[in-house]
């Protein structure tokens, strides 16, 4: 067991080290959050970047433009581009995190040849479209029915939370395909495409004001047969491949931003008086944020544990659960610490002249968010303590 | 010693509060997000007519956080504790004629809550009480506030000069009751967040069964709860020691009440939008509103760190 990288680590962060820094001079900046025309064209540019000098699909099959590299290759990636503060994936964020590396190991041979590479080139934006209105917790309980007609499956039912469906060109959808059988047995994972007929796409406004996520009508949508991934009826199986790449790396570049985070917020703790005392004189938030530091380092820990794992075995194992819950639940825990810290700044969703208040109340509510989306904290203790521990059922 | 409600105090929140049901709904409220100034000046003078702004002065401390519970509670904006405590020092306040506010200055930025709706400003100082009239201010409108119902501008400095109207101790006074009416608003607003989570996980299903079946989502309710109740206690429990019912020190209770009630309210706020699933993060659920009003009043007269901190000092 150790923490040291090879030579050829070394080699493979600093030529990228050197490339970032050869070229985020030139990247124009990030356009606001909600203006999506804009993000598109950002995130776009940043992608085919990355792909033209072949940091794009590091862990990804050569054959389909990935670079074919280690699990270890692609965290040293994600460290380093979060260091230089490069562009985040952004809207490819289902594309490169969940959906493509769904597709990577389930995928006929003529789908990923059709599908990964205007991936990597950020080409072809992606959602995911799992959750309905009475499946959320239970997914399995979907029941958007796709029947089968000829080399089509007609689907028809609503998805709801669809993060991205207002831009994505497609949609990794898990649909009904027989209702006679045990929910988890009868469900399918298609690609659909976002442009067919029979799509309603109605953002809904989150919290924040903002637009993120949507309601998703379909009536009688065609889907060809040939895109479904696995086998008819076998998608709750494809779908948890997908759900464990979410909890594995997905989390890497927050998880190193949040460390940013907190050490941008002692800065600004050692210039801003409260009370008419410096705010980092006061012990109790040093205390604070030095707990919090400590327990970011040990899930930087845990992540390099979890990566080796997935090494060995080629799987995220449950050190993905463990991650999620932990994480989530101190991005709480720090948000509050920052909206302490600006007291009554924080009445503010915009930056207050040089003070990062819209920054840092926005992290706030990102906390808020991360406990619920990708399987809340409730349903993460009972996957802990269920497939874990060997403990019995509520349910 | 009595410390239950009387007959008379549980009258007046059973009329308040129906009051308040019928006509300041959530949906009303809520509509306020969609105009540029959030306090319909008529519907502020139907408040006064109720004696919102004069109960403090006429029947006591007691009786006005038991209304202020459920101002708390029915998500009604604007500067409510500063305006029903002002009357002494500005006229037209009672009425709903004047609305005031209060203006912290003592750490920058200094932000003013309702800027385009309060006439007058108070400020607490080591001096006295001032006065200062909201139109000499030089303000900058916060574009994206918080919570949609506390709008808030940035006040430039220098700051126009201020007339004293009242003495250091009349000053502390004034603050000290201010926490105590805003404790009792964030105990409405815990209770609110609980009473909407807890219908929530009645009526919602997921594996075949309402959610708070789940105990997962049974002791979260539980929780927020329990922390209501403790609130609770420490609001009324201030409120008796300003009436002076009692041998506590008011100043100490009214630390505690804003400690207490301003956990309460932000614990019951998140946890509400976390019960709620995606639907916590959504803007049309109201569950987000209880959170985002919750950290308003936690930065009305005093964070709960600047209170604990007070109450340290008394140990
Ligand atoms: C910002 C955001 C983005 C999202 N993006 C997407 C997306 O792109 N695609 C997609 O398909 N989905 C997406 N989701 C949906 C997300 O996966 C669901 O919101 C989540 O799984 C919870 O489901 P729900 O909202 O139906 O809540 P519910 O399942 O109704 O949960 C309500 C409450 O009940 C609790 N609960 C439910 N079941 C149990 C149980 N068995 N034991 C204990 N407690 C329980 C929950 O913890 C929660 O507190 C997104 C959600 C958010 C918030």
């Amino acid at each position: 067991m150790d923490l040291c990288y090879t030579a050829e680590e070394d080699t493979f962060r600093s030529e990228l080290r050197a490339w970032l820094a050869d070229v985020l001079p030139h990247v124009p900046p990030e356009p606001p959050t909600h203006e999506w025309a804009a993000r598109r064209v950002w995130d776009t540019a940043w992608q085919q970047m990355l792909f033209e000098a072949g940091y794009a699909g590091i862990n990804w099959p050569t054959e389909y433009g990935g670079r074919g590299a280690t699990p270890t290759e692609h965290l040293i990636f994600l460290e380093e581009t979060e260091r230089a503060r490069a562009p985040y994936v952004g809207m490819n964020f289902v594309g490169l995190l969940h959906a493509g590396p769904t597709l990577v190991v389930e995928a006929s041979a003529e789908q990923k040849a059709a599908h990964l590479p205007p991936i990597l080139r950020g080409e072809h934006v992606w959602c995911q479209g799992f959750s309905e209105p009475s499946a959320g917790s239970d997914l399995a309980a979907l029941r958007c029915r796709a029947i089968r007609d000829g080399d089509h499956y007609v689907i028809s039912g609503q998805k709801i939370w669809t993060s991205f469906a207002h831009v994505a060109d497609y949609c990794e959808i898990l649909v009904r395909t027989d209702t006679d059988v045990p929910k988890h047995r009868g469900i399918t994972w298609l690609i659909m495409p976002m442009d067919s007929a029979g799509i309603d796409v109605r953002p809904l406004r989150t919290m924040d004001g903002g637009i993120e996520f949507s309601e998703m009508f379909l009536d009688e949508v065609r889907v060809p047969v040939a895109n479904r991934v696995g086998d008819e009826n076998d998608g709750w199986r494809v779908a948890m491949t997908t759900l464990s790449f979410e909890r594995g790396t997905a989390f890497v570049s927050e998880l190193l931003q949040t460390m940013e985070l907190v050490a941008d917020l002692a800065e600004l703790a050692k210039h801003i008086t409260r009370r008419s005392a410096l705010a980092w004189d006061d012990a109790g938030l040093r205390r604070d944020l030095g707990k919090v530091a400590a327990e970011l380092d040990a899930l930087w820990a845990l992540t390099r544990r979890n990566i080796s794992e997935a090494s060995r075995t080629g799987l995220v194992g449950a050190g993905g659960n463990v991650f999620k819950l932990a994480y989530t639940d101190l991005r709480h825990r720090l948000g509050e610490i920052a909206m302490h810290l600006l007291e009554r700044a924080s009445l503010s969703m915009d930056d207050i002249d040089e003070l990062p208040s819209g920054r840092h109340v926005h992290g706030r509510i990102h906390g808020l968010k991360m406990t619920i989306a990708a399987g809340t904290s409730q349903v993460q203790r009972n996957i802990i303590g269920e497939r874990l521990l060997g403990l019995p059922k509520e349910r | 010693m009595d410390f239950w409600l009387s007959d008379d105090e549980r009258d007046l929140q059973d009329g308040i509060r129906s009051f308040l049901l019928g006509r300041f709904p959530i949906d009303v409220v809520r509509a306020g997000e969609e105009q540029p100034g959030v306090i319909d000046r008529d519907r502020w003078r139907e408040l006064a007519a109720t004696g919102v702004f004069s109960v403090a002065a006429d029947i006591g401390m007691r009786a006005a956080v038991l209304v202020f519970e459920e101002l708390g509670r029915a998500l009604v904006p604007g500067p409510l504790a500063a305006s029903a405590l002002a009357a002494a020092w500005v006229s037209g306040t009672a009425t709903g004629d004047t609305i005031v506010g209060v203006l912290e200055t003592l750490d920058d930025p200094v932000l003013v809550e309702h800027p385009a709706q309060v006439d007058v400003l108070l400020i607490v100082s080591d001096e006295g009480l001032l006065r200062l009239d909201a139109s000499a201010l030089t303000m900058h409108t916060i574009e994206r506030p918080l919570d949609t119902l506390t709008p808030v501008a940035v006040v430039r400095r220098p700051l126009p000069a201020a007339t004293r109207v009242d003495t250091s101790s009349a000053a502390r006074q004034f603050e000290r009751d201010a926490v105590v009416l805003t404790s009792a608003l964030q105990l409405g607003v815990a209770l609110g967040a609980t009473h909407l989570a807890q219908e929530y996980a009645k009526q919602r299903e997921q594996f075949g069964r309402p959610i708070g079946g789940f105990q997962a989502v049974k002791h979260l309710l539980a929780d927020m709860l329990v922390k209501s109740e403790v609130a609770r206690s420490a609001v009324y429990a201030a409120a008796c020691a300003v009436d002076g019912a009692g041998t506590d020190d008011a100043y100490r209770a009214a630390s505690v009440a804003k400690v207490m009630a301003g956990e309460a309210a932000l614990f019951c706020g998140k946890t509400g939008i976390q019960v709620h699933g995606g639907m916590g993060f959504t803007w049309e659920v109201h569950a987000q509103r209880y959170w985002k009003r919750a950290v308003a009043l936690d930065n009305s007269f005093g964070i709960i760190d600047h209170h604990a901190a007070i109450i340290a000092a008394t140990l």
